[in-house]
């Protein structure tokens, strides 16, 4: 599944980087920046409330699929402008986290971290 | 096939979170670029992007140099900055000295050193209150 029909799923908008739609491998969801960087998978759609600048390098690090920000949250400018320009797409979506990702889930997107 | 060492250098200022992670970005591409096997790059993304942020959120200044040769990818860094007092409590899963403003942004999860010794086939750090911090991080590429 392409990001952005998980993102019709969870009723997402996309506010940014939509020509980087991708193959959705995987998800995570945490809003601690180094556990991201430390357990998510390449090609993993990040659920997260964090809307700052700085998520956009973490998800081009690891290669992600996407970021989704849940409870309404609309990303700062200069994370759009990040996103845009590193081509990761970025959606945003009324639903809360839980909602998210077990809509997510019931489309047979699961975690992929090894315990 | 890269047939010798190849070594570069990044700056990285405190405090500049606007900018925070686009040396680790641009490190990893270059070793993507390079053709260094996907499980090191990864490795080295995590190295790299810890190790900056710690640069931004603690540090003045400081450098991060990259260093690819045959069998394997290093990472030096280099800070001013306030040092750390107590290196084996600092490398300790879960202790942070992170603001509470930086914990709200999801740092400061006190994962970061120990992410990057987790990383790293060798590691060293030594730092000196007042002075700075100096990291040593090595991942051998298997022949």
């Amino acid at each position: 599944m392409k990001t952005s029909e998980a993102s019709r799923h969870i009723n997402g908008t996309f506010v940014a980087g939509r020509e980087g739609d991708r193959e959705v491998l995987g998800g995570y969801a945490s809003d601690l920046l180094s556990d991201v960087m430390a357990n998510s998978r390449e090609g993993d759609l990040w659920v997260t409330l964090q809307k700052h600048v700085n998520i956009i390098a973490v998800a081009q690090l690891n290669g992600l699929s996407g970021i989704v920000l849940v409870n309404g949250r609309t990303p700062e400018p200069d994370a759009v402008a990040r996103a845009e320009e590193a081509g990761l797409p970025l959606i945003s979506t009324k639903l809360q986290a839980f909602d998210v990702i077990g809509i997510l889930y019931s489309l047979g997107i699961r975690g992929r971290r090894q315990i | 096939m890269i047939q010798e060492a190849f070594e570069s250098t990044y700056h990285v200022l405190g405090r500049d979170f606007p900018n925070a992670g686009r040396v680790s970005t641009s490190i990893k591409d270059t070793l993507k670029r390079m053709g260094i096997h996907p499980l090191v790059v990864r490795r080295i993304a995590i190295v790299s992007y810890e190790a900056e942020m710690n640069l931004v959120m603690y540090a003045t200044r400081g450098k991060i140099s990259l260093r690819v040769s045959l069998d394997s990818v290093s990472i030096n860094v280099d800070d001013e900055g306030p040092g750390i007092p107590d290196v084996t409590l600092a490398m300790e899963e879960g202790y942070s000295t992170a603001t509470p403003e930086m914990r709200e942004m999801g740092f400061g999860a006190g994962m970061g050193l120990p992410n990057i010794r987790r990383n790293a086939d060798e590691f060293d750090i030594s730092s000196h209150v007042g002075r700075g911090t100096r990291l040593y991080i090595r991942v051998i590429q298997a022949a």
